[in-house]
């Protein structure tokens, strides 16, 4: 296999340990008073995009931010709960740089980019710093240090938290940064403003459409350099955890402009997340993976057990994740354990009224903590109760806000019954394909955080996705953007009446009109929660080959549907989620026949992608590094048409095994 | 499509945008279920409305998991309804009675325009965060993060401060329209830790002079805000912000 011309992921040569150090002493730097006339325009303020305009504005470049909601804050990184990752070694248990990337590139089953994610393991430790500067007030001991708590797929304690509101604290930090700037009129601040497409000039990305979403007009912005901060696609299958606007329409329109998109088939199915309820929900709730840290997985050894949880003795319950992987046990990576759960339900000794979920139980950990607690106080003849009670107000501490959500919106109280929780879309680990300088393969594009491809291979350990984000932002791209404007600082901003602008707001334009001209009978959601229904059956947790071609077909003619009876409520120029959502889910209606593509073209299986047909004898994904130890970089050939070039992965410091955490 | 057995009566504020006046518009919610949240009741009332030609009622909603605050919604005259400690759409509506009639206004305040019906401009709160809301320190100048150590009490202090989700039901609940708990959440936050020392006096007279200028109210400790808040934000903060902007008004020689 060799890597198509058309993809030069730009690999710094030397060592692994020493690429990212060498390149970033080499790069070339823009002086100063350059920078002040050098114009970047960042989409999406979540960690990646807070934090990188914060960065560049700090270094001079002029930056403008955009957001579709009506505030930087609320970025969906706001609701990441369990941690980030960094390898400091705080904990004395034998954490390092390399035992963090060996962890990365391990539980991502050997698909993810090694220098990348080298580079991504080198700066963790810089990024806690960073926040702790900031004033993110972290978990901390009595000592006034940092706490630590373990995830999944590490057996080294590296991840820092704020409660259960990780993603809050460190986005709260990057937005503070941001409004820094703002206030100092580096930034251009444009909140409720949708990416409608991207503008490329003589091959170069110069700017973007975008849309106010208060007052409807079309805008056309100029930027020497665009970056894409946009998150991931997860919303493709209707019911995820994401928040209800993320979206891949930046992703997908660029990707209609050239920029390749990278494993669009790799998706993240989170084990811990609150079952569905009815056809009524918009979205799935996620119970942090830190509850694994001490919550218990088990189903009833007998098929179809309608006791009570807690009725059913100790002897009758199979924790089959201890079972199956004793070395990991409940800390198994996410798409193991999402399997096992699936496997387990499917076979039928799942719980609850839909029978679709397994219990996640704090029982036996609440009583040890209560137990070390009475200990601490001296209380040697502690009663049951009294050590429960004081195990519960340990939890409390720990989880608090988790369980109370988890009431809120079960009615059930987990402090006295084990939580019910089954698997849900959470993460995508594919996206636009970037170089190492985080640039796609459209000049002057770049991509960040979930929005780009390259760290996570086919699997994202947990407590990952934030250290990425801010990874990105933070320490990559202010050093790597370098590369592209040093030689850009001849180019005076372009104007925006130039044809190119003018050209792509028309056909923005265009497609408004056509989404109004429908009139038809079904909404916006209607065609949603379809689109979502044929992905999680066919493309979700188990794909085979004859779903995946259904889905391909079933999709194509759902998307004739929605531009032949679609309805559109309201008028462009106000504010109107309806067409916000239309313009949305007609990116996911293209997005959803790609992400079948990939999936039914890799015959192997590998992290979240799980071909049925590729399987170990007891039910493990099998990859076949032969044939697709390659990244799928999909190029957009017009409708339905995509064209696969491959970048060859290189395994030159870690021996591709088969992924073991028995 | 039938979904639960909960028949309510809706009273919606429906404003065009925030030059027109608005108008209460009465709405049937029905098949609703109990287990439903708000918002998603809202969902299923909007669905109807469509399918019948209607337009849906315009809301503000994003995560749906009670920390990103963009949903708003006055509820039966409280932000974010009955419960406390909770936002919108963790409110479900199993805390209504079949039959119920519920009225649901936008914020309302001054600094916080309708954009339509229920959604508002919450922009003011970006910009008091822009006038200090934050620790002067650039990417890449800090040291190692285990160089500063804070107690644990002052670290969990300043993490329930700092809890604050930026939804404004503080402003809404209050019958003056301030938004001291807001500004001083985050006050209190940096004030009780150590990177927070440096620029405390200006941080604390830059955030409340744009508080000011934004047109929000005084505070006359009537504490609504607190018991409406969904992050249950203490009023002892605006306590500690009291002090310390006496403190700064005292001691800075400007």
């Amino acid at each position: 296999m060799s890597t198509s011309p058309k993809l030069n992921a730009k690999i710094p040569e030397g060592a692994m340990e020493n690429k990212w150090t060498k390149y970033r002493s080499t790069v070339h730097l823009v002086n100063p008073s350059n920078k002040r006339s050098l114009e970047v325009i960042v989409v999406g303020s979540g960690l990646a995009g807070a934090s990188a305009a914060a960065t560049l504005a700090e270094m001079g470049y002029k930056v403008k931010v955009f957001c579709f909601q009506d505030s930087p804050r609320r970025a969906h990184s706001i609701a990441a709960q369990g941690g980030i990752n960094a390898a400091k070694n705080y904990q004395n248990d034998g954490d390092s740089v390399y035992r963090l990337f060996y962890d990365t590139i391990k539980g991502g089953d050997y698909r993810s980019r090694e220098a990348n994610v080298h580079r991504l393991a080198e700066v963790s430790g810089n990024i806690i710093d960073q926040c702790v500067g900031q004033g993110v007030p972290f978990a901390r001991e009595y000592g006034g240090t940092l706490s630590n708590r373990s995830f999944g797929g590490t057996q080294v304690q590296r991840t820092f938290y704020a409660a259960g509101q990780t993603g809050q604290q460190l986005l709260l930090g990057a937005y503070s940064a941001l409004q820094r700037q703002v206030g100092m009129g580096t930034v251009q601040l444009m909140a409720r403003h949708e990416m409608m497409d991207i503008v490329n000039i003589d091959g170069k990305c110069r700017g973007i459409i975008a849309r106010d979403l208060v007052s409807g007009k079309l805008e056309r912005h100029f930027g020497h350099a665009v970056l894409l901060c946009t998150g991931g696609y997860g919303n493709v299958f209707y019911l995820s955890t994401n928040a209800m606007g993320s979206n891949v329409t930046a992703a997908w329109k660029a990707h209609k402009k050239g920029a390749f998109f990278g494993n669009p088939c790799y998706t993240q199915i989170h084990p811990t997340c609150i079952p569905v309820s009815g056809d009524h929900q918009s979205k799935l709730t996620l119970m942090s993976e830190s509850l694994r840290n001490d919550g218990r997985i088990w189903v009833p050894k007998k098929q179809g057990d309608t006791r009570k949880p807690n009725d059913i003795p100790e002897e009758e319950r199979d924790y089959y994740l201890e079972r199956r992987y004793p070395a990991f046990g409940n800390l198994v990576p996410r798409d193991v354990a999402s399997r096992a759960a699936k496997e387990r339900c499917d076979a039928g000794y799942g719980v609850g009224t839909s029978k679709m979920a397994v219990y996640l139980d704090f029982a036996a950990n609440t009583m040890r903590y209560g137990q070390i607690e009475a200990n601490k106080k001296g209380i040697h003849s502690a009663s049951k109760e009294q050590i429960r009670e004081l195990g519960v107000a340990v939890v409390k501490e720990k989880y608090g806000n988790l369980f109370d959500m988890y009431k809120q919106i079960t009615d059930e109280d987990p402090y006295e019954m084990p939580m019910r929780i089954y698997p849900a879309v959470h993460y995508t680990m594919g996206g636009l394909w970037v170089d190492y300088n985080l640039m796609t393969t459209v000049p002057g594009l770049y991509a960040l955080g979930e929005a780009n491809f390259s760290d996570h291979g086919a699997n994202r350990l947990g407590a990952s996705a934030l250290m990425q984000g801010l990874a990105d932002g933070y320490f990559v791209i202010p050093y790597t953007i370098g590369d592209y404007l040093s030689e850009e600082i001849r180019t005076k901003a372009i104007p925006t009446d130039h044809e190119a602008f003018v050209k792509a707001e028309t056909e923005v334009q265009e497609r408004i009109n056509t989404l109004f001209s429908i009139k038809g009978t079904k909404s916006v959601d209607h065609f949603h929660k379809a689109l979502g229904k044929i992905m999680w059956n066919k493309c979700g947790m188990a794909r085979n080959a004859q779903g995946l071609k259904e889905a391909i077909e079933e999709i194509k003619a759902l998307r004739a549907e929605f531009w032949k009876d679609v309805r559109v409520t309201g008028e462009q120029n106000e504010f109107n989620p309806e067409l916000e959502k239309a313009h949305r889910v007609a990116d996911f209606l293209e997005l959803g026949e790609l992400m079948c593509t990939d999936a039914l073209h890799r015959n192997e299986s590998c992290g979240g992608h799980f071909r049925e047909e590729y399987q170990t004898p007891d039910g493990e994904a099998k990859r076949d590094d032969d044939n697709f130890a390659y990244v799928a970089a999909w190029e957009y050939k017009g409708e339905s048409n995509f064209e696969l070039h491959k970048e060859e992965l290189k395994f030159e410091s870690i021996k591709l095994a088969q992924r073991n955490y028995a | 499509m039938s979904h639960g057995n909960m028949n309510l009566t809706l009273k919606v504020w429906k404003q065009k945008n925030k030059n027109e006046k608005g108008r209460f518009e009465t709405y049937d919610a029905k098949g609703i279920s109990p287990d439903m949240s708000f918002l998603e009741m809202f969902d299923v009332v909007n669905e109807q409305l469509i399918s019948s030609g209607k337009e849906p009622i315009a809301f503000d909603h994003d995560c749906r998991e009670g920390i990103c605050g963009m949903c708003s919604m006055y509820i039966n005259g409280r932000p974010h309804g009955p419960k406390q400690g909770i936002t919108t759409c963790q409110l479900h509506m199993r805390s209504f009675k079949d039959g119920d009639t519920i009225v649901v206004e936008p914020w309302r305040s001054a600094a916080f325009p309708v954009i339509k019906d229920l959604a508002v401009d919450r922009s003011s709160f970006d910009r008091i965060m822009s006038a200090g809301g934050f620790v002067s320190v650039n990417t890449g100048n800090v040291k190692d993060a285990n160089n500063i150590l804070i107690g644990k009490n002052e670290a969990d202090e300043a993490f329930n401060a700092a809890a604050c989700i930026g939804c404004g039901a503080c402003v809404a609940a209050c019958k003056n329209s301030s938004a001291m708990l807001f500004v001083s959440a985050k006050v209190s936050q940096l004030a009780l830790l150590p990177q927070g020392q440096v620029e405390k006096q200006d941080r604390v007279l830059n955030m409340v002079k744009q508080m000011d200028e934004e047109g929000f109210g005084n505070c006359t400790n009537t504490g609504a805000c607190e018991a409406e808040c969904p992050k249950s934000i203490s009023l002892e903060n605006i306590a500690r912000m009291n002090r310390e902007y006496l403190g700064a008004t005292l001691t800075q020689n400007k």
